[in-house]
């Protein structure tokens, strides 16, 4: 994308090679707390299991920065219901790495004891992460959580997914309590202008590249 | 209700148990009671419970309320019995291990020192509303007056509480029965008043009911866990001397049974002098059903009564012989419909039974296009708009249509008088719904009722000859009692909260008594406390949250009234498929599905399964609402579709039905296979198919697994043969695709219909089988049920379905929201993720229990396949053949038009992929 390559892993992660950087937006951190708080008893492993999963990718690519593209928290005091062992296990992540929380319009403000530096954008090159989409040549952003539900034989399949025409993406989200809203959504014709755009479809061990326009 | 009488009862016997103004009123239509009606008055004077056993048009209705008639008209104790009112407000019932054994042998004592029967029949009744409709048998102390009646005449209103409580699963049922029932009440003029409760019942009628209950209410399971989980219940079910359950048999098989079961434990903890008349059609264990009629003692089995109604007619049931060429697979009976036509213009009215909804709307539309007659053919299916359906019912009633295509959305409810034939299209999958089947036509029951069954393939023939045998021996195949699940007991321990407190032991002794629940451990009743109160997680996170909490004495009550209103806006076990609803709109112009384009509003043409869609591409055609439709888009819980010019719809959408095979039937059938003298009974094309099957390959017998193998096309295919069912069967070929990746064979897919699997793939398996690189027997070890299964269940949609349901039920999440309107395709989302993480977190859930409880015998039918595999342990016998054989031809021409299972996600998108890249480039 605008000359840079990026690997999209099947994790719902992005990584840039020659810079060492892992971009992995949406975590939605303790959205089952928050749930709970409202009566409904989600269990409450979520946060684990999306820091599990993180750890997973980070131990694969092993970068050197980590970008957390906006929403990372749930709510705005999602952090502070971080059990212990868990804000253990975000901050052994963060050990020897640059890490950037962008915000999001859930967790617009960050205390500096979570570790990182908290930006509403970063700029890297010709390219520039932010949370909300703004359809911007360069751009990489999360907030919409798309997913493309793919037809196969006797069966279709839906699945997360990046979104990407080579000028902008969206990424996946990568809570584990996450939904998704479809591609073809409008939405993203607002972002992408004309339904041209890809959909890497977030498989198992792989990530299937589809035109947009076949998914539905 | 009731039909002229053919079997006398002795007058004297009849005089005894029916008052006067009851026998009068029976003359007077021309009819005397029946043997069952006497002997349900005598087993109510008598203080029993009682399962009457009866075919439809035996005059069950009346026989379950003529206790109730006689003892609110006054005058079932004729000897002047000197109670002013019935039962009172007893004391609170004892508690602990030996509860129920107490409320039974209270019963047994009070009957055995009780006051003798009357044997009046000389005393007339009085004219006026008498006070006295206590049964008189009570002891002293609980007697007191403490009620009185007032009379008002027809609208009168009592006092004395509510006597009857009537549950139905129907609640069109419940309506029609208030209905009827106003006939002899008004003619025999008795002072009683009658309502329903459903769903429909204004508020402000809803609020009277509680206050001045009526004599008899008419209401629905998921009604009565309404009325439990209120404060005031004690007040309102006090009284209450009889409970009336109908369609029994119906209600028991599934979760609203189980709901069921613990309000019956409920009411008989409020009021432990409540007898149960249990209505049902005729099922394979009286004994057990009976049980669920009587709490249930600690470690001990209770049965009510059970009264069998004899006499009803043998059914004529024959098979359509057909003139045309029968089809070797598929389910649509097309071959046969001018002959189906036919027989609706030679009857008078016809029921057309088929199995799932698609299939109603494809026949009917077809019997539309034939319908040159002009007959007046309707359409009747679950998914229609409920006016219309009303409107069909209406007609129906009215004796206005000649026939209707239904599906089992008519296997129960309001009697219809007039069918004269019931036409079954395609598999009967078990010989006791077929004989409820048979029995809507002609209610009379001493009249021989009349069906044909048209069988849609070959297949299907064998499962009819077989099930007709089985009629003629009047043999049941329904399925054995549940054993409750635990996400309806977490609703039902939600419910109990909102209503009095609770304490633990008093509530697991209680569930205990009814007898689906009769065998909870401690354990689970705990865990189900523990996540209705904070979720029963390890972690213990969420105390903080907590829905129900404990007093100081260790009573469990709701913590605010939030819960208290989404328990009331989620209570019921029915978990439909999502569905979505069908909106008729013009087509656009090459438009594909995308969202906002489309023209919104639209006539509604009714609902739909979102499973359904899902597998939809847009401008896919399908048949809804009696027509051909193009699938256009789906905008939140909305489908729009066109009208399309198409004659034939693209996408077939069998999906199967809700039943499968009866494990019964299937072991006819193989019987039958297996009795080559017996062929000669089936038609000339079936014997011959498998006369040749004899020839090419062979048939299999009763116990052993035919696997055949053989080259085809390119691939290699794998067909079995175990008449399981198609549940079972997709279960059983996720886990051998499985096993076969495992081994090299390199499977691409696999089909599976009512009797066969077939598995299709790139290695060549006779080869691998023929040098030992592929053992059969290991291949179908029942310890594909350990580590395969766990693996699978990972991922399986089935299961997450499955679980889904649960997390429903059991209140998790929630179906109806009162504040932020929340669609339904999100709810289905979440418990996926839901799924995913418990599994990984705490596999052993409360939840995941329950989900794991319903896969024995749901989607998955775990415990079917589990059986199967150990009745053909070393018992496999293998075919390697050229090519397909002629009982294979079935399954490998359903490929294609049914779902195919198997691949891997990874592959199918790869597969997917690759595949609009040719289209793309060629």
């Amino acid at each position: 994308m605008a000359d840079v390559g990026f690997v999209a892993d099947f994790s719902g992660a992005l990584f840039w090679e020659a810079q060492r950087l892992l971009v992995v937006s949406d975590l939605h951190l303790e959205k089952g707390s928050s749930f709970a708080a409202r009566g409904v008893l989600l269990p409450p492993y979520d946060t684990v299991a999306t820091l599990s999963r993180l750890a997973a990718v980070i131990a694969r690519h092993d970068p050197r920065q980590v970008i957390a593209l906006g929403d990372s928290f749930h709510d705005r005091d999602a952090h502070a219901r971080l059990s212990d062992p868990d804000r253990e296990a975000l901050a052994a992540l963060q050990v020897r790495r640059n890490w950037i929380w962008i915000a999001g319009n859930h967790d617009p403000a960050l205390p500096s004891s979570l570790g990182g530096v908290v930006a509403t954008e970063v700029a890297i090159g010709p390219i520039v992460f932010r949370h909300e989409p703004t359809g911007a040549a360069g751009e990489i952003a999360g907030h919409l959580h798309p997913k493309a539900r793919v037809p196969t034989r006797g069966r279709s399949i839906e699945r997360r997914c990046f979104a990407s025409d080579g000028e902008r993406a969206v990424m996946p989200a990568f809570g584990a309590y996450t939904g998704g809203l479809s591609i073809r959504d409008r939405a993203f014709a607002k972002i992408f202008g004309s339904p041209g755009f890809m959909a890497h479809v977030l498989g198992d061990n792989r990530v299937h590249a589809f035109v947009a326009s076949r998914c539905y | 209700m009731s039909t002229l009488d053919l079997f006398p009862v002795p007058p004297s016997e009849t005089a005894d148990l029916l008052p006067r103004r009851f026998r009068d009123w029976f003359a007077s239509r021309g009819w005397s009671p029946r043997e069952h009606q006497l002997a349900l008055l005598a087993k109510a004077r008598e203080e029993r419970s009682a399962l009457l056993i009866a075919p439809t048009g035996a005059g069950k209705t009346l026989a379950g309320f003529l206790p109730t008639l006689v003892e609110l008209s006054g005058e079932s104790e004729e000897r002047g019995r000197t109670q002013s009112t019935r039962t009172p407000s007893p004391p609170p019932p004892l508690r602990g291990r030996s509860t129920s054994a107490d409320a039974q042998s209270r019963v047994i004592g009070r009957r055995e020192r009780g006051t003798p029967l009357a044997q009046n029949d000389t005393a007339y009744p009085s004219p006026q509303p008498s006070p006295a409709r206590g049964e008189g048998a009570l002891p002293a102390s609980a007697a007191e007056p403490r009620k009185t009646l007032i009379s008002t005449g027809r609208s009168v209103r009592r006092s004395g509480g509510l006597h009857t409580l009537y549950i139905s699963p129907l609640k069109a049922l419940a309506v029609d029965i208030a209905r009827n029932l106003e006939t002899p009440v008004a003619e025999m003029g008795l002072p009683i008043k009658i309502e329903t409760r459903t769903g429909d019942t204004p508020v402000s009628r809803r609020q009277r009911q509680r206050r001045y209950p009526p004599d008899i209410l008419l209401i629905t399971p998921e009604q009565l866990a309404l009325l439990l989980a209120s404060d005031d219940a004690p007040f309102l079910f006090s009284s209450l001397k009889r409970i009336v359950l109908d369609e029994l048999h119906a209600l028991v098989t599934s979760k609203r049974g189980d709901l069921l079961s613990l309000g019956l434990a409920r009411l008989w903890t409020i009021a432990p002098q409540a007898r149960a008349i249990g209505l049902s059609a005729t099922v394979a264990e009286p004994e057990q059903l009976a049980r669920f009629l009587v709490p249930q003692p600690v470690g001990e089995n209770a049965s009510a009564d059970v009264v069998t109604a004899g006499g009803a007619a043998p059914p004529v049931v024959e098979m359509l012989d057909t003139r045309e060429r029968l089809p070797w697979s598929g389910h649509s009976a097309r071959h046969a419909l001018p002959e189906v036509y036919e027989l609706i213009k030679r009857n008078k009215t016809t029921l057309v039974f088929v199995n799932t909804r698609s299939q109603a709307e494809m026949l009917f539309q077809d019997l539309w296009r034939m319908n040159d007659d002009g007959l007046a053919i309707a359409l009747h299916h679950g998914s229609l708009d409920v006016a219309q359906r009303r409107k069909v019912e209406d007609a129906m009633a009215a004796g206005r249509l000649r026939g209707v295509v239904c599906t089992s959305s008519l296997d129960l409810g309001v009697d219809w008088g007039d069918v004269d034939l019931v036409i079954n299209i395609g598999a009967p999958k078990g010989s006791s719904r077929l004989m409820q089947r048979i029995g809507r036509a002609n209610h009379r029951f001493d009249e021989a009722s009349r069906a044909v069954l048209v069988p849609a393939n070959r297949f299907e023939v064998l499962e009819c000859a077989v099930a007709i045998d089985a009629i003629a021996e009047n043999a049941q195949d329904t399925p054995p009692l549940r054993s409750g699940a635990l996400d309806v007991l977490a609703q039902h321990v939600l419910g109990c909260a909102c209503g009095k407190p609770f304490l633990s032991d008093e509530l697991y002794d209680e569930v205990r008594t009814a007898a689906p629940y009769a065998a909870l451990s401690r354990t689970d009743f705990d865990d189900v406390v523990d996540f209705v109160a904070t979720g029963g997680y390890a972690l213990k996170t969420y105390e903080r949250f907590a829905r129900i909490k404990q007093d100081k004495q260790g009573r469990w009550r709701v913590t605010n009234p939030k819960v208290r209103q989404s328990y009331r806006l989620n209570v019921g076990t029915i978990v439909e498929d999502t569905m979505l609803k069908v909106r008729l709109v013009r087509s656009r112009a090459g438009g594909s599905g995308s969202t906002g384009a489309i023209a919104r509003g639209g006539r509604m043409l009714g609902e739909i399964e979102e499973v359904f869609i899902e597998g939809l591409v847009p401008a896919d055609t399908f048949v809804f609402g009696g027509e051909v439709v193009r699938y256009e888009a789906l905008v939140e819980d909305q489908v729009y579709v066109s009208r399309a010019n198409d004659k034939d719809a693209k996408v077939p959408s069998y999906m199967g039905g809700k039943f499968p095979l009866s494990t019964y039937l299937a072991e006819r059938v193989r019987k039958l296979l297996d009795n080559s003298r017996a062929w000669n009974g089936l038609p000339d094309q079936v014997h011959d198919w498998l006369s040749l099957q004899r020839k090419f390959s062979r048939v299999p017998a009763v116990r052993e697994l035919l696997v055949e193998t053989f080259p085809r096309g390119g691939s290699h295919y794998l067909v079995c043969y175990p008449f399981e069912g198609r549940l079972a069967h997709q279960t059983l070929g996720m886990l051998l695709t499985r096993r076969l990746e495992r081994a090299r064979a390199r499977p691409l897919g696999f089909v599976a219909n009512e009797y066969a699997l077939a598995v299709w793939g790139v290695g060549d398996l006779s080869f691998m089988i023929r040098h030992g690189k592929l053992d059969l027997n290991a291949l179908f070890d029942p310890d594909m049920l350990g580590d395969d299964l766990e693996a699978w269940l990972a991922e399986s949609a089935l299961m997450k379905r499955t679980f889904r349901n649960c997390a429903i039920i059991s209140g998790l999440i929630a179906r109806r929201f009162t504040d932020e309107e929340k669609s339904r395709r999100q709810v289905l989302f979440s418990t996926d993720l839901i799924y995913d993480v418990l599994r990984k977190h705490q596999a052993d859930h409360v939840l995941l229990r329950a989900a794991r409880g319903d896969a024995a015998t749901g989607l998955l039918d775990l415990r079917r396949l589990s059986d199967m595999l150990s009745r053909i342990h070393g018992r496999i016998t293998h075919k390697d053949l050229d090519h397909v054989s002629p009982l294979a031809v079935p399954a490998l021409l359903e490929i294609g038009r049914e779902s195919v299972y198997g691949e891997a996600s990874d592959e199918l998108l790869a597969e997917a992929a690759e595949e609009l890249v040719r289209e793309a480039t060629t």
